[in-house]
């Protein structure tokens, strides 16, 4: 098995009263080790901390207690080098073309014009975008723009590639589909992927292993091991064993669904 | 030529012929405000003559240096201030009733203290501006999406690279519209101060001519500053059109 890439030991989140509210405790104390190169998904309730799981792990915000490790090294309130972050929102810079947009992720790297031009070429092939690279945003689908996003972030390589809900807002063919993609980014980079959903057949079709968290503040509550081949698609549905997968998903994650509403216990 | 502009045309055309004809049959004396067409054939014979060139020069220099100092230190003032909110809001209230003080009041304080040279002129013109140019850079960078922000970070993106390649481009449209309120309100602030006590500039020839009852030189000058200010709006939408058109608005 291979070793731990990020570590995540007692991270604890409490957000500062603001405006004369109490403290938010949004999140832990929580302990995670992502393994190298596998696809590792967190699914929650809503409101339970995911993303700001996420955003801890990415450096955009510093945890109350605990640490973050990436590679060995304390994650402090900066975005590492060899992280990329695929959002749920439209990111894409509407005044770029697709082209400049994806060479966006290769700005503050260190590297000659030419040797960026063959990046952004080979990622433009690599994600089909080459007959829209000269497109803007408002000309693509959502689908499309997520794509740019997607293409944005692995132009510069990383080791790490975290998403965030990054097909929440698409439609459920087009989601299917960007899973497969997914799945083909992830064998082909060899990069880890840390994804952050709500959707458990997402979660169970894409990862090798699943953290399920619990109501606010989110605590891992169950660990669940897919064993899926790493040569796998969105057909990977149709298994057998699919259905039981999402089904214990969705005991543990009912019961915290019904704790978040407010409402106690596993009753109707 | 889409149907709205046609009618925007029409609607100029039609007010242009209406005044034509009140002056014609003497509803507006002459002495009040000569027919349109002799206004144009004066304004070119103005032209062709060279004459008020130095005039012009000045006033548009002094437009354009004004346009510009309020419109960089606008955009600056505004990038900085949206940093600091406690300092924004301490400001707000002025902002919200700015254009409530008579700027050219301070015209005659300017002149004791700077002298009557373009400089007191030039100072109207920015201090009119510049208060339109920092509320819409505001109002631009409010709207731009968190996660934008976000994505500037993860690339990693210093405060001034974000403000300068993600935050100020997303701004665009609003930048230009800033533009279009800087350049009206340079004009009115450097034609105004020029009206009011000058040596030289088109509002003073304009002040000049209305003192003596020369409508031949005080209408073609009003109307070559309707045409000036007109090109340079119609410029500066054309520009925006294109941007927003690009982002798929309008």
């Amino acid at each position: 098995m291979s070793a731990a890439q990020v570590t995540l030991r007692g991270v604890t989140k409490v957000f500062p009263a603001s405006g004369g509210g109490e403290p938010v405790h949004a999140l832990g104390p929580i302990d995670i080790e992502i393994r190298k190169g596998e696809f590792f998904a967190v699914v929650g309730p809503s409101g339970c901390g995911k993303s700001t799981l996420l955003e801890l792990i990415a450096g955009l915000t510093a945890p109350t207690l605990g640490e973050i490790e990436l590679e060995g090294r304390a994650i402090k309130e900066d975005v590492p080098d060899g992280v990329g972050v695929v959002f749920q929102e439209d990111a894409c810079f509407p005044w770029l073309n697709v082209r400049d947009n994806i060479e966006f992720g290769l700005r503050q790297k260190k590297m000659g014009s030419e040797e960026k031009a063959r990046r952004v070429a080979a990622v433009i092939d690599m994600m089909g975008l080459r007959d829209f690279a000269r497109s803007y945003p408002a000309q693509l689908s959502g689908g499309m723009r997520q794509r740019v996003c997607i293409a944005r972030t692995i132009v510069a390589e990383p080791r790490l590639i975290l998403l965030d809900e990054p097909f929440g807002a698409l439609d459920q063919q087009t989601r299917l589909l960007m899973g497969d993609e997914m799945l083909r980014l992830w064998r082909e980079t060899g990069a880890t992927v840390f994804l952050i959903t709500h959707a458990l057949d997402e979660a169970a079709m894409l990862a090798d292993r699943i953290v399920v968290m619990s109501a606010r503040p989110g605590r891992a509550i169950d660990l669940v091991e897919t064993g899926w081949p790493r040569e796998r698609d969105s057909r990977i549905v149709e298994r057998e064993n699919f259905g039981a997968l999402t089904s214990r998903l969705w005991k543990t994650l009912r019961e915290e669904s019904l704790k978040a509403m407010g409402r106690a216990g596993s009753g109707t | 030529m889409s149907r709205l502009r046609l009618y925007q045309l029409a609607v100029v055309a039609g007010f242009i012929l209406l005044l034509e004809a009140l002056c014609l049959a003497g509803v507006i004396d002459k002495i009040t405000m000569p027919p349109p067409h002799i206004i144009v054939r004066d304004l070119f014979r103005m032209i062709a003559a060279g004459r008020y060139f130095g005039d012009i020069g000045k006033s548009l220099a002094n437009v354009l240096l004004a346009f510009a100092t309020a419109y960089v230190l606008g955009v600056a003032t505004g990038t900085i201030l949206h940093g600091y909110r406690t300092a924004r809001d301490i400001l707000d209230p002025l902002f919200a009733t700015y254009y409530a003080i008579p700027v050219f009041a301070f015209y005659p304080l300017f002149i004791v203290i700077f002298g009557l040279g373009d400089g007191p002129q030039v100072l109207i013109g920015i201090l009119l501006a510049v208060v339109a140019v920092i509320v819409t850079t505001l109002n631009g960078l409010d709207r731009v999406p968190p996660v934008l922000k976000k994505t500037a970070r993860v690339n990693g993106l210093s405060p001034l690279q974000t403000a300068l390649r993600v935050t100020l481009p997303f701004c665009a449209p609003y930048l230009l519209t800033a533009a279009k309120l800087a350049l009206a309100y340079a004009f009115i602030g450097v034609i105004g101060s020029e009206f009011i006590m000058a040596r030289a500039g088109m509002g003073y020839e304009i002040s000049y001519a209305y003192t003596n009852f020369d409508n031949a030189t005080m209408y073609p000058l009003i109307l070559m500053i309707l045409l000036l200010s007109i090109a340079a709006n119609g410029l500066l939408s054309y520009w925006e059109r294109t941007l927003l058109a690009r982002r798929g608005q309008k």
